[in-house]
């Protein structure tokens, strides 16, 4: 086997799964908290990736140069925009869909969600086009680094996205393990009912997750924009699906299994495509997602889910 | 008396205020930048921060309107809803019409001047809302015995139309073709296939409470195994019929067996990928399904062994010099509408009848809950197992259908979009009964035929119907559904037989 060229790939899996990863933090959590699958996270996914272009489009239109340190000032500014903003979709989708279906049977969150999905596709459509937006990349450079056997290159852009990954992570580490908000979130996943008892309002906790949720969206979202320069208003359906296998994959409710399995969901699909067709490499994170349901419904990090009455 | 005034305005306020806020934060960037990507340039942007500003106001002042309504002040919501309404017809239907007057008009950034009327039937609707808000409090205000009357009219008066409604319906559908013309038959054709793919739903979807988002795959399995059963055994359709069913049957126990195990939200989830799939391997696997560039010259129906052809070949039949009558295009038109007729009505019987049998009381006994349903010993996979497989061969019965309809089968129909649009009949018609679900889909199919310049609405209005069909009934569609039986008719009371005919 071709040394260089496999680690290459892997470099190339794991940029591409750190961004599945984030998207899939976001279905892990309201999973954990809510237990539904919030079918629209992938559209909020695909609005950050519009948010940030825009913003991108708006710093240059303001003259921001392209000098290597204002790149790095227009990417700050643009993560801010992006964050933001998508994070207000996430606390908006949950207001108006998922909120007052609370207590309802299983089948309504998911039909209320999966409307909102098309919905979110559908507004972006009218006010965006259909026609895939091109960015001018804003990150060029690559470095060679000597691996036995030959070299490997890696972008500055791949170094940035594991890098943004990486410092978002244990931000969110953070978040979840030493904040009071934390503190609440896990204990709203164990037993909703008696965190409700002890006078936490259940639903701001439930909008914060969303809200972290989107938020995360909106850095996937630029990381994205800045890979691949280019977004349109269909990528968030198949983003969604394998962030979701990522999710699931990792231990749905898990959120180091959402990391891990959205590293794992990347780095599968760029040996598929590179071992295999690349056409079918939409494929391999779906097979995977089957593979995990038949053999171990859990995931790799997720605790069995006991059903209560 | 001040003071509580007080304290709602300011409640009032607030609640604008904040709506204005998130309106602004959701528009400014989407809406407010349009992206322009020119051949050959750097994307740029126009902005239409007056659209920005037509939503905020809108949003805001539905908001408010509908908060002064639910405190109990109702005049300005009935008053300026009529007001907003009529404005926004008037300027559609100027616009439709091509009067000048339209450009003048001050009006939100819309392409189609049909998407203002919308927007005014949208107005309407919530005017609507907030009288038939009125009528329920009324009815609640009122003693037990009284509301119990009425709504005891009122459920036996929509059973006995629905009772009605399916037979007149069938028999206006049996007799249409002799004064429709060519065009309407056509259309109906389309309509019908899709009616039942409704009623193969719902199966899924009403009956047994499993959420399928990818039924259009199994659709396209029907479709592909009637054309390549045609190419390469030179079966006709009457006798590729069972196996388009057997194996969209078999594809969906494959499908279905490792995933009904676990909770309903992972079928859902894998539904949507595998449809997806089914329609990349279709794109790219060229050798079975020659790409997206389609199959030509798949066979057209026959009757029954018989073709419709004009010229037959020496020494064998064609339909119309068996029946020694001239030969004309829309006998193989009219031939296909009874089948599809005939189709859909056996999906339809097949699924009321299947609802009275032990399997399909188990379906509805396990949509309400799966715990209870263990422990009475149902076998919760094998049974849904059953439902998820007979909605998906009768995906595959209607695939064959169309295929052999167009004559032509490429990947592109069998995307999400459909699925989508199925599944909306589903949630639209799933209050009541077939012929509720059999309306929708006849509703979302001819919408778009008459209203061509709102294709690109289309996708966006089955999204906002979906999320407000949960809405306006938070139990859901499954919830919201009448169990067949009672037990010794403990709540309510229980259906007389006639009214459970009525409802299945």
């Amino acid at each position: 086997m071709n040394f260089p060229y496999f680690l290459q790939q892997l470099i190339d899996g794991i940029t591409r799964g750190s961004v599945y990863g984030m998207v899939a933090i976001g279905y892990t959590m309201v999973y954990g908290i809510i237990g539904m699958v919030n079918f629209a996270h992938g559209d909020v996914f695909m609005i950050g990736a519009f948010n940030a272009l825009i913003g991108f489009l708006i710093l240059a239109a303001l003259g921001f140069s392209t000098t290597p340190f204002m790149v790095i000032v227009q990417i700050l500014i643009v993560l801010v925009i992006a964050v933001c903003f998508t994070a207000v979709y996430g606390w908006t989708i949950e207001r108006i869909a998922y909120r007052p279906l609370r207590g309802s049977s299983r089948l309504a969150p998911l039909i209320s969600a999966i409307g909102m999905s098309i919905v979110l596709q559908n507004f972006v459509l009218l006010v965006q086009g259909s026609k895939p937006k091109p960015l001018q990349p804003l990150i060029t450079g690559r470095t060679e680094v000597p691996v036995p056997g030959g070299s490997v290159s890696v972008s500055y852009v791949q170094m940035l996205v594991v890098a943004a990954t990486v410092i978002f992570m244990a931000i969110f580490a953070l978040i979840i393990s030493r904040t009071s908000l934390g503190r609440a979130q896990r204990a709203c996943e164990q037993d909703m009912k008696m965190v409700r008892l002890l006078g936490i309002n259940v639903d701001r906790v439930i909008s914060l997750t969303f809200v972290m949720g989107a938020a995360l969206a909106g850095v996937a979202g630029l990381m994205v924009t800045l890979i691949y320069g280019s977004v349109n208003f269909y990528m968030g359906f198949v983003a969604g699906i394998k962030a979701f296998s990522a999710a699931v994959l990792g231990g749905i409710g898990s959120l180091p299994g959402a990391m891990l399995g959205g590293i794992l969901i990347g780095i599968i699909e760029a040996m598929w495509s590179a071992y295999f067709k690349t056409e079918y490499q939409d494929f391999a994170a779906f097979a995977i997602l089957v593979l995990v349901l038949i053999f171990r419904p859990t995931g790799l990090l997720g605790r069995p889910e006991i059903e209560k009455v | 008396m001040a003071e509580t005034r007080n304290e709602f305005l300011k409640q009032v306020a607030a609640e604008a205020l904040a709506t204005a806020a998130v309106t602004f934060l959701l528009s400014f960037l989407l809406v407010g930048f349009d992206t322009v990507s020119l051949q050959g340039q750097a994307l740029t942007f126009n902005t239409r921060f007056d659209a920005v500003a037509w939503a905020v106001a809108l949003v805001t002042a539905g908001r408010v309107l509908m908060a002064l309504d639910r405190h109990g002040l109702h005049w300005p919501i009935l008053v300026f809803g009529s007001i907003f309404a009529a404005y926004f017809i008037f300027a559609g239907v100027c616009g439709v019409l091509g009067y000048p007057a339209y450009d003048n008009l001050p009006k939100p950034h819309f392409d189609q001047p049909m998407a203002l009327v919308i927007f005014g039937i949208a107005a309407v609707i919530i005017v609507g809302l907030s009288l038939a808000g009125r009528r329920t409090r009324q009815i609640h205000a009122m003693s037990s015995e009284q509301r119990k009357a009425i709504e005891a009219t009122s459920a036996s008066r929509g059973y006995l139309f629905l009772k009605y409604l399916g037979p007149t319906l069938i028999v206006f559908a049996l007799a249409l073709p002799l004064f429709a013309n060519q065009k309407w038959v056509d259309a109906l054709v389309v309509a019908l296939t899709f009616v039942a793919l409704a009623w193969g739903l719902n199966i899924v979807v009403g009956l047994a409470g499993l959420l399928d988002l990818g039924y259009v795959a199994f659709y396209a399995v029907g479709a592909y195994t009637y054309t390549k059963m045609s190419m390469y055994f030179h079966l006709d359709f009457w006798e590729t019929l069972g196996f388009a069913g057997i194996f969209a049957a078999i594809f969906g126990i494959v499908l279905g067996f490792p995933v009904l195990r676990l909770r309903g939200d992972y079928l859902a989830i894998v539904t949507l990928g595998f449809g997806e799939m089914i329609r990349v391997t279709m794109l790219n696997w060229v050798d079975f399904s020659n790409g997206p560039a389609g199959i030509n010259n798949v066979p057209y129906i026959d009757f029954f062994g018989i073709p419709f052809k004009r010229k037959p070949e020496e020494g064998t039949e064609s339909f119309h010099t068996l029946l020694g009558i001239d030969y004309s295009t829309g006998q193989r038109l009219y031939f296909m509408y009874y089948v599809v007729l005939v189709l859909s009505l056996i999906i339809c019987f097949v699924a009321v009848r299947m609802r009275k049998l032990p399997i399909g009381r188990a379906w509805e006994a396990l949509r309400e809950d799966e715990i209870a349903c263990r422990a009475l010993g149902i076998n919760p996979t094998n049974t849904k197992l059953t439902a998820f497989a007979i909605g998906a061969s009768f995906a595959g019965l209607s695939g064959a259908f169309f295929a052999t309809r167009l004559g032509f089968v490429s990947p592109d129909p069998f995307n999400f979009e459909l699925s989508a649009m199925v599944l909306a009949a589903v949630v639209l018609g799933g209050a009541g009964s077939q012929v509720t679900v059999a309306l929708a889909a006849l509703v979302l199919t001819i919408v778009p035929i008459v209203m061509l310049d709102l294709v690109h609405y289309r996708m966006l209005v089955f999204g906002v119907v979906m999320v407000l069909a949960m809405l306006w009934r938070p139990q859901g569609i499954a919830g919201h559904r009448r169990p067949t039986i009672w037990l010794h008719g403990k709540k309510n009371q229980p259906l007389t037989a006639s009214e459970g005919e009525a409802l299945a």
